[in-house]
């Protein structure tokens, strides 16, 4: 990256609610001139929402977005000096090629100073020349390799070609900012290449700022001098594809961008990790003793060697060919491992694992208990999450019981009515399952997210008044499952928020 | 050996509606075609179309009282099709824009109304234009009551294929058109119109044909004193000039005829594939 660039683009604490459902939250970003950058993420994670804030399409509901220095946040999408390549191209289809493309020429207006009969100096909005447009659409249509398609119905137009025309139709009003929403989601895999290619040479050439979203990592990792990697509606990491790529921050990064295996781990002490029971060198410090951490290995980084000589030893369970690569798994003890190996072993074999240090990232923990705020019932039972559970209020005052009326005795024989009590409560990953009965469980929600790590999955169930719970779960389940979420009585710690209850 | 079963070729399902056309479409025409171009005896003539163009005594055409009603009629269509026009298409336009999630509930507050014999309404309107006072006072309030008689009753014709029309514009067409550099009205200018105007030409066939020949509009508002096409026929056919009557529906056929064609109404399919239906 070029750091003596201007930003051209910069979005401050930019937020956007829809009905009272958050989609972008907190978002800072800045864009530096002529850079090629990238909102990568999965569906629904606020990077079209993104992209149409910039353009002027939706209105942030709270923070700036800056141009050049100057607040656009309200300014409508045709005083904006951006263009959009939609996602679906929205050629205008009453329109030919050429009339298409020139759209946004006519409608421009060029500032001409002129002195009158009188003498003074005036000033007047005249429409481009219809030569100047015609030359100016032909070097659009030269660009995107479509010369002399002026005449042409846009609907008699293949898919690439139709994308070409969109691309000409935006960059031919010279704008400081393209806008790109999922452009080739609609083509095919190698037309899909070509035009990545393509627009990478054009981006080179025309120096305009491009903003790109896709949810296709690949896509983003060959086209981008910066990718924004986004999940619901927030930004997990900046940087080159590189980075990104080498050295994901947390595990979703790793998981989303290329393949990968994920371990819980334990830092032992600085450059040494424990996970899948061995001791590991890596390049990590300045962990505390022995804090949990997630460990990322990259399938490519794993290597294959004897029994003998692997810090692993496994079984070979699956191989795939994967054309450059084969894809295998091997299960050491509890743990399934997946390589990626030019060499392939047998199935049922017994093989070692080597990893080496560079190869091993260590990232904090960002999940290692769910803390709620919650406020006790009359039953004694707890609300927090979305949810209502059966808990042991004792355990807020060491020594106490409960009497038959449901107050509380504590160990100096006051009488306390906890109602209302407010309470901190943490609960593990793995003390909460999920069932598919809707009664079964204290809170309901969907599973917006899962990340395998190698003996377990973990979970993201959001409740439908956006509470989440963090879980880990041995089976499989999908996205979007609907799960009613169970705690034990006895896994549900409370603490008491303020010190003392209300005396009876 | 089995049985060679009777051949049921999916074609003989065309049989029912084959009969049902050459009964009530193709033989009425050829009815109406025999009448035109026969005399009272059944010889075959080109007289009657020449006695509906040669006026009556020694008044040329132009002063005939056909030709004052055929003008009458083309006025009284074009005024209606036109209030139609721009009645109908800010309300569907306002209908297919608004965020309601149940649109079809304020589409049906217009199209409810048809349910009800129009007949019906008709009179409705009648009794209400007596009571404001202005039914049947001159051939100027005539001229208006029929009109609006003939809006009253054709109006959700209208509306609804520009609505549906409309609410099929995708919007990212708008978005892009803003995006462009087109301000909100520019954008409606130059996208919305021309997308939708397969929707008006089809509003427009709706209403501007059968205000040609409804003829129980005009009786009805005007007690019978403005006279269109359509009253010119029923008269022609009630005094027994079943040959005049013929013809001058053959006339009528051959000008709604000539106007579908100039107007581009037989190019639906192109429309279809312009509109973009076919471009994905």
């Amino acid at each position: 990256m070029d750091k003596n660039k201007t930003k051209i683009i910069e979005l401050i604490d930019v937020c956007k609610d829809f009905d009272g459902v958050s989609v972008v939250e907190n978002m800072n970003l800045y864009v530096r001139k002529g850079e090629f950058i990238t909102l990568l993420g999965p569906s629904g994670c606020g990077k079209t929402t993104t992209l149409r804030m910039i353009a002027g399409f939706e209105m942030p509901t709270g923070g700036k977005i800056l141009l050049n220095g100057q607040d656009i946040s309200t300014l409508p999408p045709n005083k904006r000096p951006v263009n959009t390549v939609f996602q679906k191209y929205a050629l205008f289809p009453h329109l030919n090629v050429f009339e298409n493309v020139a759209f946004g020429l006519k409608l421009q207006r060029i500032e001409k100073t002129y002195t009158d009969k009188k003498g003074k100096t005036k000033t007047k909005l005249e429409k481009l020349p219809d030569d100047v447009i015609a030359e100016k659409v032909k070097n659009a249509l030269e660009i995107v390799d479509l010369t002399g398609f002026e005449k042409r119905s846009v609907s008699t137009l293949s898919g690439g070609q139709q994308q070409r025309i969109a691309i000409a139709r935006a960059i031919v009003n010279e704008p400081e900012i393209l806008l790109l929403d999922e452009p080739l989601g609609a083509l095919d895999l190698k037309m899909r290449k070509e035009m990545q290619l393509e627009l990478k040479a054009m981006h080179k050439r025309l120096g305009i700022t491009f903003i790109y979203v896709t949810h296709d990592q690949e896509e983003a990792l060959t086209m981008s001098d910066t990718i924004v990697v986004m999940s619901d509606g927030s930004i997990q990491q900046i940087g080159t594809p590189e980075m990104i790529y080498n050295e994901p921050k947390n595990t979703f990064v790793a998981d989303f961008i290329g393949e990968s295996n994920i371990f819980s781990g334990v830092m032992a002490k600085d450059f040494e990790v424990r996970f899948c029971g061995k001791a590991f060198v890596c390049l990590d410090k300045d962990f505390e003793p022995n804090e949990p951490v997630d460990v990322v290995v990259r399938p490519e980084d794993v290597k294959i060697t004897s029994p003998a000589d692997g810090q692993l030893k496994g079984k070979v369970t699956s191989v795939i060919f994967k054309g450059i690569h084969y894809q295998i798994l091997v299960q050491c003890g509890r743990y399934e491992i997946e390589i990626q190996s030019t060499s392939a072993p047998n199935v049922g074999d017994t093989v070692g694992l080597t990893v080496q240090p560079d190869g091993i990232h260590v990232m904090k923990k960002k999940f290692r208990v769910n803390k709620f705020s919650g406020v006790i019932t009359k039953r004694n039972t707890v609300e927090f999450g979305d949810g209502e559970f059966e808990c042991d209020v004792t355990q807020l005052y060491p020594g106490s019981r409960l009497d038959e009326e449901g107050y509380l005795i504590t160990a100096k024989g006051e009488k306390l009515d906890l109602t209302d009590t407010e309470v901190n409560v943490e609960v593990g990953l793995h003390d909460i399952t999920m069932s598919d009965n809707e009664d079964e469980g204290g809170a309901q929600g969907h599973i917006i997210s899962l990340i395998y790590k190698s003996e377990y999955y973990r979970y993201i169930v959001r409740t439908e008044n956006e509470e989440d719970y963090v879980l880990a779960c041995e089976d499989l389940w999908n996205e979007n499952d609907r799960v009613s979420l169970i705690i034990p009585k006895d896994k549900i710690k409370l603490t008491l928020k303020v010190a003392e209850g209300k005396k009876v | 050996m089995t049985k060679a079963r009777p051949h049921f070729s999916r074609k003989l399902l065309a049989i029912p509606y084959a009969v049902f056309l050459a009964i009530f479409v193709i033989a009425p025409l050829l009815i109406i075609v025999y009448y035109a171009f026969t005399d009272a005896d059944g010889g075959f003539t080109f007289k009657n179309i020449a006695t509906f163009f040669s006026g009556s005594g020694s008044d040329s055409f132009f002063a005939s009282a056909q030709f004052k009603t055929i003008l009458q009629s083309l006025f009284i269509s074009f005024m209606s099709t036109l209030l139609c026009l721009l009645i109908s298409y800010p309300v569907a336009y306002i209908i297919a824009n608004c965020k309601l999630k149940n649109k079809t509930w304020l589409l049906m507050l217009f199209i409810v109304p048809t349910w009800v014999n129009f007949v019906l309404r008709i009179n409705a309107l009648k009794e209400l234009l007596e009571w404001i006072g202005i039914y049947n006072k001159s051939n100027g309030w005539n001229l208006f009551n029929t009109i609006l008689g003939m809006v009253y009753d054709f109006l959700p014709f209208m509306i609804l294929p520009i609505y549906t029309t409309i609410i099929k514009i995708d919007k990212s067409y708008l978005e892009a058109a803003r995006d462009l550099g087109a301000s909100g009205a520019k954008s409606f200018v130059k996208i919305t119109l021309p997308l939708s105007k397969a929707g008006i030409m089809s509003g427009v066939s709706m209403v501007f044909l059968p205000s040609m020949t409804n003829y129980v509009v005009s009786n009805y508002m005007t007690f019978n004193h403005t006279k269109i096409i359509g009253s010119f026929i029923d008269e022609c056919f009630k005094n027994d000039l079943w040959n005049m009557g013929s013809v001058t529906a053959l006339l009528l056929l051959t000008l709604m005829f000539l106007m579908t064609w100039a107007t581009g109404g037989f190019n639906a399919q192109e429309d279809a594939n312009r509109r973009g239906t076919s471009l994905w």
